[in-house]
């Protein structure tokens, strides 16, 4: 929470200013009391119709300063909240996109949305009550309490006794029903799983009859839901009551007190009305700051979230200082970074003992990986679902770390790029094909900025886009839906193909991306791709065979364990677990037939 | 052809809304109805309530009446009005709480009733409903709409009710007290509704402004936090958070004209009362003069004065709340009155175990008259044979799974099972006979083992491991936290694809059912140990009948009937051998994935 206190620092001055004239409201309203006190006492005793109707003027003069204050005060509390709210949005949205694919796997994407959307607007507006109410509510309940001191002191000693026991009882049923309303939501929320649940399932819960169950069980938690809600119910249902008998006992003690200072002549009958009139102002100030505490609790909560996301720090930090020592090294030693490195060109890409485990995984994903990779290769990666491909590229560019040994980018360490730099090198195609809302021409632009259009119809060429872009009517300019709804699987698959290779990039990546492209594009994509980008380090991660068997090298994963690398040939003769892929797709005639081309 | 059916369903849901407004309510009454003897003794709460909280200022008046100056109290009517006001107070107290309480009780009892029958009736609701509506808006109108209608209907009973006896009751006593001064009380007051509903629709403007971009902000955050990993990949951070920055300034924009023109609100209608509580005080203390009024009846007046405003903006917000909780209602009540499924014919056999005989006998379906989709598919199956059906995407395969299952009834022909026509047979007896994967994945949340016995609640320990281990899922149990009592969260979200296939494989495992069904079952799981399960599947399928839904044609090579669709028509049917011998469809789909690469 203090962290974000830091963005009212620039609205300093309307976080004064706000509370402050909502004081001054507040005092002109204490004032209303001691003025119907003097036309009681001065105007009606002294039958004086000029002092009545100037003290009645005086009333509407009190409400209209009391407007006017009210309204700055409102004005300056929605401009600091606003700026406030704005200026963390801003801050949280960078914060979040410095973060690294570790802390987006732990924390979960869904939730950063909800607290970029929805958990700021509540802080913002939690933000605007507190300058607008926090102040004013205590100010009239403690200005009330002064304002009867300075009418009759004995009389006021009513107001010490009562204003505790109110708090007491307020603050009591607070500190007893917030955690239970939490209960409550709680328990709506199962309530929702349960429904969700059998609607997606709806299939699978009647092939197993369990129809009657699931009833049984939504029975049980809305019974439960019920229960909470009748028990909170309960519970608040006494706030109103117990202050009503509060403030009005407090009011049979003040007029009988009241009654033997009037006979003592200490004071006057318009006195002990106005003390009446102050303890009624209490009352329903108190129940105002009782919901603003409500209020502000879930505020609090939501402040809470967000900057619990301040608090989240990428685990990926650039290293400026070896940056410049890298280069060096890599002047000095003729471009070798990898000292035990016989020849003279560093390898493209090198793993070297390299183990990695997920955030709060016990197992390692993948461990005692050790490969190099020469420029201009093509790597077949290939292993069962989980054996890690996916983690495996995803190393590369760095967007995890490893948790122990070393990947080396051009034989320098990738921990010793600035990020910009060695992600610059990279063309990744990711598993899932997305696509962002603007015109066909933005996203290919989202590899390359300034590319010109030529560059981006050879990217589409390779990618074998081509051809149904150039249907389009609008061809380039063809708009494009958040995430790509008005276009087929295996289109946007192609598009994000064509995406990563507008930049040209000296390493290509592509996670099992071809799985919507019918078999014979496919064939043709990766034929485009060997054929015009001889430079480029490519890495292809599959489940076919069919996909990764011309490679130059191929990576067999089997649990995370490196079990097998070389050519479609050498597998196929030392790798059983390579054999046993293959065979599982082809027919030992297709293997064989496959491998004589 | 859904998007037509769903514009039917809301041509009619509106039309019943608009014409059933009235019937709503009558229904809504109906199921308070039961609960009438509460709903009475909580309107005579209610009333004594009101009456004795009008009474109280009265009383106080009566007592300030009695302290007029110095040796002039009257203490002994005092004592009396004050043990009457202490005895009022008690009353106020006990009534409001029990009748606090009831309300709530009832509120919340009814909402259970709803809320139960709702679900209830989705579970018996044909599963054309479930497809062709978005779960979301069944899950809002179960949730959401629920929720709105309880708090309409818990403020309509307490606010509603309570709020038109204390305007009639504080009308009544001014009038009785001093009609003049009620007639300004009268005057005066509407005024406050009038500022208040002009400031309103000023306001309207500026959050639906506010909203708007709100909305594109949302939309922007959720396309870039959902896919930062491609935000990071293309080193696009830079650029988001300008868009950002972009859409975010003019939100604060909004932002500060909605919220100041909003909360210019009460301090407005505060103001007015303060008009309403300065005329009393200048008319009153005017008839006081004149000896038309005590000062005592002053001091009621204006406590009147306080309060009567209260119940006016009460209500006008009331009001909104039920609309909207009518409107709520009404949609559930929608949903409620979806014809559920023709239940099982009368005397409809109970199938033991079926002998694996399958037939479809000039079966004609389709989902939507307009569109033909199935038309004269004939098939004859026999116990023990192995189906599989391939086809291009659209082409009606898991249609014929839906009917097989009876999730859809046929339109003509008949689906006969045992030699008996599913449709005489009771839906629990036919779903039992079958094992069903499904390509969506569907699990629950709760633990490994609870998903595994899904279909055999009373499965012992032994069993669900050997079925997790035919699976081949236990490996990925036993590496779990926790093993099989791993929870899953909603979905297997913190499962991958294909082990979320792999559990609901080990849940068919379990129940060993006579015949099978697998719809893509394990379009993620690898072919590796694709073909492992398949030899777990076909031993334990050994004298069962099967059928496949496959697009892999790995998956399906070894089936015993291979049926080729397209368009709803089977074109195809054979072997794999004497299929591609025939060199028609199919053997051009299983040629195109070893084009040449």
């Amino acid at each position: 929470m203090k962290k974000l206190l830091k963005y009212l620092r620039d609205y300093k001055l309307e976080s004064i200013l706000g509370p402050l004239f909502k004081m001054l409201e507040a005092s002109f309203e204490l004032f209303v009391p001691l003025v119907m006190a003097k036309i009681i006492d001065v105007g009606i005793k002294n039958q004086d119709g000029a002092y009545i109707l100037k003290m009645g003027g005086i009333l509407v003069a009190l409400g209209i300063i009391g407007l006017v204050c009210s309204l700055t005060a409102q004005f300056f509390s929605a401009k600091a909240a606003v700026g406030f709210g704005t200026a963390v949005r801003n801050d949280l949205f960078k914060h979040i996109n410095s973060l690294s694919y570790r802390e987006i796997d732990t924390v979960g994407t869904s939730t950063l949305i909800t607290r970029m959307t929805s958990d700021i607007n509540q802080v913002q507006s939690g933000v605007n009550l507190v300058l607008r109410l926090f102040l004013r509510s205590p100010f009239i309940v403690f200005g009330a309490m002064i304002m009867a001191f300075t009418i009759n002191v004995k009389a006021a000693l009513v107001f010490v006794v009562a204003i505790p026991m109110l708090s007491v009882v307020v603050f009591g049923i607070l500190l007893i029903s917030m955690p239970l309303y939490k209960k409550v939501q709680k328990q709506l929320d199962q309530v929702l799983l349960t429904t969700r649940e059998n609607l997606l399932g709806a299939r699978v819960v009647r092939a197993f009859n369990r129809q009657q169950d699931e009833m049984e069980k939504f029975d049980t938690e809305n019974s439960l839901l019920v229960n909470f809600q009748v028990f909170v119910g309960k519970v608040s249902a006494l706030m109103n009551p117990i202050t009503y008998v509060i403030i009005n006992g407090a009011i049979i003690v003040l007029i009988q007190t009241g009654a033997w200072q009037v006979e003592n002549g200490m004071i006057t009958q318009g006195a002990v009305v106005a003390l009446v009139n102050y303890m009624s102002q209490i009352l329903v100030e108190l129940v105002k700051l009782a919901n603003l505490i409500i209020t502000i609790s879930k505020s609090l909560a939501c402040a809470n979230r967000v900057s619990d996301v301040f608090e989240e720090k990428s685990s990926i930090i650039e290293r400026k200082g070896q940056w410049r020592k890298a280069q060096l090294s890599e002047k000095a030693s003729g471009g070798n970074g990898t000292e035990e490195d016989g020849d003279n060109t560093p390898a493209k890409v090198e793993f070297r003992n390299m183990n990695f485990y997920y955030a709060g995984a016990s197992e390692p994903s993948l461990s005692q990986i050790s490969f190099k990779v020469q420029k201009g290769q093509t790597i077949g990666i290939i292993g069962g679902t989980g054996s890690g491909k996916s983690t495996l590229v995803n190393l590369i560019p760095r967007f995890y770390d490893a948790t122990d040994g070393t990947v080396f980018v051009d034989g320098v360490d990738v921990k010793n790029y600035p990020l910009s730099v060695l992600r610059e090198k990279f063309g990744v195609v990711p598993q899932k094909a997305v696509l962002f809302k603007g015109t066909l021409k933005d996203n290919m632009l989202w590899g390359k900025k300034d590319a010109s259009e030529q560059e981006i119809y050879e990217a589409l060429d390779i990618a074998q886009a081509r051809e149904f872009v150039d249907g389009k009517e609008q061809g380039l300019g063809l708009k494009i839906q958040q995430g790509g709804g008005n276009l087929s699987g295996g289109q946007k698959q192609r598009l994000t193909i064509a995406r990563a290779l507008v930049r040209k990039p000296e390493i290509l990546i592509l996670d099992d991306s071809a799985s919507a492209l019918d078999f014979a594009t496919d064939a043709a994509l990766r034929k485009a791709i060997r054929e015009s980008t001889k430079n480029m380090t490519v890495f292809l991660v599959s489940q076919r065979a069919t996909t990764i068997k011309n490679a130059d090298q191929i990576l067999v994963l089997d649990d995370g364990k490196l079990v097998g690398a070389g050519t479609h040939r050498q597998l196929l003769d030392s790798c059983e677990v390579y054999r046993e892929i293959c065979f599982s797709q082809l027919s030992e005639k297709e293997v064989r037939q496959h491998e004589r081309q | 052809m859904k998007d037509s059916k769903k514009s039917k369903t809301a041509d009619r849901a509106s039309a019943a809304a608009n014409k059933n407004y009235r019937s709503t309510v009558k229904r809504i009454l109906d199921c308070i109805g039961h609960y009438k003897w509460g709903v009475l003794f909580s309107m005579v709460l209610a009333a004594v309530t009101v009456a004795t909280t009008l009474y109280a200022p009265i009383l106080i008046g009566n007592a300030v009446d009695l302290i007029i100056g110095p040796g002039n109290v009257d203490f002994e009517g005092l004592k009396t009005i004050l043990v009457q006001m202490a005895v009022v107070i008690m009353i106020t107290a006990v009534s409001q709480w029990l009748m606090n309480h009831i309300n709530n009780k009832i509120t919340y009892r009814v909402v259970k009733d709803i809320r139960t029958r709702a679900f209830n009736h989705l579970e018996v609701l044909p599963l054309k409903y479930v497809d062709s509506h978005p779960s979301g808006d069944v899950i809002s109108r179960i949730i959401a709409d629920i929720d709105q209608f309880s708090e309409g209907l818990l403020m309509g009973f307490t606010q509603l009710f309570t709020g038109v006896i204390t305007i009639l009751g504080t009308l009544g006593f001014m009038f009785y007290i001093n009609p003049l001064i009620a007639v300004v009380v009268v005057c005066v007051t509407p005024v406050s509704l009038v500022v208040a509903s002009f400031i309103a629709k000023k306001t309207y403007i500026m959050f639906k402004h506010q909203s708007e971009t709100r909305g594109e902000l949302t939309s922007l955050v959720d396309e870039m936090l959902g896919n930062q990993k491609i935000v990071q990949a293309f080193g696009h951070e830079k650029e988001a958070s300008e868009a950002f920055e972009e859409i975010n300034k003019r939100l604060g924009a909004y932002s500060l004209k909605a919220i100041f023109f909003s909360s210019i609100t009460n301090p407005s209608t505060r103001f007015v009362n303060g008009l309403v509580y300065a005329s009393v005080g200048i008319v009153g203390a005017f008839a006081a003069v004149n000896g038309l009024l005590s000062v005592g009846k002053l001091s009621s007046f204006l406590s009147y004065a306080n309060q009567y405003t209260k119940p006016f903006n009460e209500i006008s917000g009331v009001v909104t709340e039920l609309q909207n909780a009518l409107a709520s209602a009404a949609r559930v009540f929608a949903l409620i009155d979806e014809e559920p499924l023709s239940p099982d014919e009368y005397q409809a056999i109970d199938l033991k175990e079926a002998d694996g005989n399958v037939e479809m006998e000039h079966v004609y379906f389709s989902y939507n008259p307009d569109v033909k989709l199935i038309e004269d598919f004939n098939l004859q199956v026999k116990p023990g044979q192995r189906i599989a059906i391939v086809g291009p995407t659209g082409c009606g395969k898991s249609t014929v799974i839906n009917l097989l299952m009876r999730f859809y009834d046929v339109d003509f022909g008949a689906i006969k099972v045992s030699g008996h026509d599913i449709r005489k047979m009771t839906r629990r007896s036919l779903r039992a006979n079958y094992g069903m994967v499904l390509q969506e994945t569907w699990l629950k949340s709760g633990t490994i083992r609870d998903n595994i016995s899904y279909g055999k609640p009373d499965a012992s320990e032994e069993e669900i491991i050997k079925a997790a281990k035919e699976a081949h899922a236990h490996s990925f149990i036993k590496r779990m936290p926790k093993g099989y009592d791993t929870v899953i969260s909603e979905d297997g979200g913190n499962l991958s694809q294909g082990q979320k296939q792999l559990l609901c494989i080990a849940r068919v495992m379990l129940c060993l059912p006579p015949m099978l069904i697998l719809d893509e079952a394990t379009s993620s799981i690898d072919t590796r140990t694709e073909i492992r399960i398949q030899k777990a599947f076909a031993k334990m399928m050994e004298g069962r009948t099967s059928f496949i839904v496959a697009h892999r044609l790995s998956t399906i090579k070894e089936a015993d009937v291979i049926l080729v669709m397209k368009d709803g028509h089977m074109i195809e049917q054979g072997n794999h051998e004497s299929l591609l011998e025939k060199g028609g469809f199919y053997a051009q789909l299983y040629n195109s994935q070893f084009a040449d690469s």
